[in-house]
C-alpha cells in the first residue's frame, strides 16, 4: 500500500501527458471527490463497519466465534470446496478457452454463450436449475441434493466463467511462430503445450483461478435449494453468518465475515501481484 | 518454470523422446487429440450448464402456460417483479454515471492512491452477498446503525425498504461498468480528447461529445451486464429486504419462497422468467459486440 502512494506521487511530479495521465483539474478533482464520496458511503465505510463489529468483542471472542464447532465446519467446508473446484476449473477452464481460441466448428457461438450464463443467472435460479437435473427428480437418475456433492456442484457452475474469461485473451495473444518452430523441430504435441504455451498462460490461469476461488468462497445464493443447509454437513460459510444475522447477532456475524473478507482481499492482493508480473514480462 | 522457452530447450527435448515410427508429424496426423477435447468441453458445458436449463424451461411449460400465467395473476408477485424492475433500472442508473466517471478518471487523471482504487473497486465482485447484506445493516441499520437512526429521524428508513435494496444491488454490480469501459478508454486513446481541449472545448464539453461516443459499446455491454446482475441479486437482498410479501419481497425471493412452500410451478416459472431475462441479457452481448479480430489470426 505505501508502494502505492509513493509511486502515485512520484509520477504526479511530472508533466504533460506522461504515462500517468493528466493531474487533476478542478471539474475532476470535484468529480474524483464525489466519486469516493459515494464509494465510501456505499462500500468502504459498510465494510469498516463490519470490521468494527468484529473487533469489538476483541480478539479471544473473535477467536471463539470462528472457531465454534459448528462455525468451523462451515468455514473449513467452504474453503475446501472452493479449493478443489478451483483446480477442477483450472483443468476445465484452460481446456475450454483452448477449444474456444483454437478450435473451429459450427456452433461454437453457443458454447460462448453458455459459458456466460453462469455469470449472468440469479443465483437462486442456477440452484433450481442443477436441482432438475442433478435433484428428486433427476432424469439421469442421481440426486445429491442436501450433499456436500451438491455444494462442490453448485460452486462449480457459478465459478465456471472465470478461468475461461482471463485465459481466452491471453491465449488468443500468444505468439504462434515458437510453437509452429518447436513442431518442425519434432517436438511433439504434449512438449509444446507444456514448455511453450502453459509457461505464457500461468499468469492468467492463476488470475482466473483466484477469481474463481473468491466466488466460490463467498456463494450463497445456489445452495439455498440445492445443499439443504445441513449444519455441520452442508453449510457453508455464508449460511452461518446470515443464520447469526437472523438470530440477532450481529458480532458473530461479522466476525465469519471478517474471514472471508479477508480470503477475499488475500485473493485481490494476489491477483494484482500476479497481474503486474504479467505486465513487466510482456 | 522458465520465462522464456528458447526453441534449444525444446529442440533437445525430442532427442529423449523421438516421435515412435508410426506416428506421423502434427500435421499429417487426423487430429484425434482435438476432437476427443472439443468432445469433452462440450459434455462438460452440456451437463452443467445447457441441460439443467433446458430443464427449467421444459417444467416450465409442463402443463402449458398454466404456471406462467398463475404467477402473472398472482398480486404480489407481480408486486415482486414489479420491484425488482425497479431495483434494478435504478441501480444500473447508478452503476453507469459512477462507473463510467471513475474510468475516465482512473484511465486519464494521475492522482496518488490510483493503483489502490483500482484494485479496490474490484472487492464487490469477491464480497458474500450475505456479506454486503450484513455491511449495510451495520451502517444503516434503524436500530443501531452507525447512520441509520440519524437517517430515520430525517424520515428515511434505509433498511428493509426499497433504499437498501437498492444500495445491496448497487454494491454487487458496482465493478462490471468500470471493467468494460476502461479497456475500452485505454484503447480509444486521448488523442481526440487533446484536439478538442487545444481547439477550446472544455472538460465536460469534450466529455460529452469525444469521449462518450468513442466508448459507447463499452457502457452498453456495462449497461446489459449490470442490467442482468441487478435483476438477478439474491442473498444481498434478502438480508436487507425484510422480505415482506407484497411490499419488499422480489422476485428471486419469491423463488426461493415458492419452491420452498412447494409451490413447485411458481418457483419454475418465476426462475424461467428471471433466466429468460439473463439469458437474453448475455445473447444480446455476445450478437452485438464485434467478433475478436485476433481470433481470425
Amino acid at each position: 500500500m505505501t508502494s502505492t502512494t509513493v509511486t502515485g506521487r512520484r509520477s504526479a511530479g511530472d508533466r504533460g501527458s506522461a504515462p500517468g495521465g493528466l493531474p487533476l483539474t478542478r471539474v475532476s478533482g470535484v468529480g474524483l471527490g464525489v466519486a469516493m464520496l459515494w464509494f465510501s458511503l456505499l462500500v468502504l465505510i459498510p465494510l469498516a463497519a463490519v470490521a468494527v463489529t468484529a473487533s469489538e468483542g476483541g480478539w479471544s471472542q473473535f477467536w471463539r466465534t470462528v472457531t465454534q464447532e459448528q462455525t468451523a465446519a462451515a468455514i473449513e467446508l467452504t474453503v475446501g470446496t472452493a479449493f478443489l473446484v478451483t483446480l477442477v476449473n483450472i483443468v476445465m477452464g484452460t481446456a475450454i478457452a483452448w477449444v474456444l481460441v483454437r478450435d473451429r466448428f459450427t456452433g461454437k457461438r453457443v458454447l460462448e454463450i453458455l459459458i456466460d450464463i453462469p455469470f449472468a443467472l440469479p443465483t437462486i435460479v442456477a440452484g433450481l436449475v442443477l436441482l432438475s437435473l442433478y435433484g428428486p427428480k433427476s432424469p439421469l437418475g442421481v440426486n445429491i441434493a442436501n450433499t456436500r456433492t451438491a455444494v462442490f456442484l453448485a460452486f462449480l457452475f457459478v465459478t465456471l466463467p472465470f478461468v475461461v474469461r482471463t485465459v481466452q485473451p491471453v491465449l488468443a495473444e500468444l505468439d504462434r511462430e515458437a510453437e509452429e518452430a518447436a513442431a518442425s523441430l519434432g517436438a511433439r504435441r504434449f512438449t509444446i503445450f507444456r514448455r511453450i504455451i502453459l509457461p505464457g498462460l500461468t499468469p492468467a490461469i492463476a488470475a482466473g483461478a483466484a477469481l474463481s476461488f473468491a466466488r466460490g468462497v463467498s456463494e450463497y445464493g445456489s445452495l439455498v435449494l440445492l445443499s439443504g443447509n445441513l449444519p455441520m454437513h452442508t453449510e457453508v460459510a455464508s449460511v452461518r453468518i446470515l443464520s447469526s444475522i437472523e438470530n440477532d447477532n450481529p458480532e458473530n456475524a461479522a466476525a465469519v465475515a471478517v474471514v472471508l473478507l479477508a480470503i477475499s482481499f488475500v485473493v485481490i492482493v494476489a491477483v494484482d501481484v500476479l497481474q503486474r508480473r504479467m505486465v513487466r514480462r510482456g | 518454470m522458465a520465462d522464456t522457452p528458447t526453441i534449444e530447450a525444446t529442440a533437445d527435448h525430442p532427442a529423449e523422446h523421438a516421435p515412435l515410427p508410426g506416428r506421423a508429424r502434427r500435421r499429417g496426423r487426423p487430429p484425434v487429440g482435438r476432437y476427443a477435447l472439443r468432445l469433452v468441453v462440450i459434455a462438460y458445458l452440456f451437463l452443467l450448464v445447457a441441460w439443467p436449463l433446458y430443464l427449467v424451461a421444459q417444467n416450465t411449460f409442463k402443463d402449458g402456460f398454466d404456471d406462467l400465467s398463475a404467477i402473472l395473476d398472482d398480486p404480489d408477485t407481480v408486486h415482486a417483479l414489479r420491484l425488482t424492475l425497479t431495483i434494478a433500472v435504478t441501480s444500473v442508473i447508478i452503476n453507469t454515471v459512477f462507473g463510467v466517471g471513475i474510468s475516465f478518471l482512473l484511465v486519464r487523471y494521475r492522482f496518488p492512491g490510483k493503483r489502490l482504487l483500482n484494485a479496490v473497486l474490484d472487492v464487490p465482485l469477491s464480497v458474500s452477498p450475505i456479506v454486503v447484506g450484513l455491511a449495510l445493516i451495520l451502517v444503516y441499520g434503524g436500530r443501531d446503525g452507525w447512520f441509520g437512526p440519524t437517517l430515520e429521524d430525517a424520515g428515511l428508513q434505509v433498511i428493509f425498504a426499497t433504499p437498501g435494496m437498492i444500495l445491496a444491488t448497487t454494491f454487487i454490480a458496482l465493478p462490471l461498468m468500470i471493467r468494460e469501459v476502461v479497456p475500452v478508454l485505454e484503447e480509444v486513446g486521448d488523442e481526440q480528447e487533446q484536439a478538442a481541449r487545444s481547439l477550446g472545448a472544455n472538460a465536460v464539453q469534450t466529455f460529452r461529445r469525444i469521449t462518450l461516443p468513442a466508448i459507447k459499446w463499452g457502457v452498453v455491454y456495462g449497461v446489459v451486464l449490470s442490467l442482468a446482475r441487478a435483476l438477478g441479486e439474491f442473498g444481498a437482498v434478502k438480508v436487507v429486504s425484510g422480505n415482506v410479501s407484497g411490499d419488499t419481497r422480489t422476485a428471486t425471493l419469491v423463488v426461493e419462497e415458492k419452491y420452498l412452500n412447494f409451490d413447485r410451478g411458481g418457483a419454475y416459472a418465476t426462475a424461467f422468467l428471471l433466466a429468460l431475462v439473463a439469458v437474453a441479457c448475455i445473447v444480446v452481448v455476445s450478437l452485438i459486440r464485434p467478433k475478436d479480430p485476433k481470433e481470425k489470426r
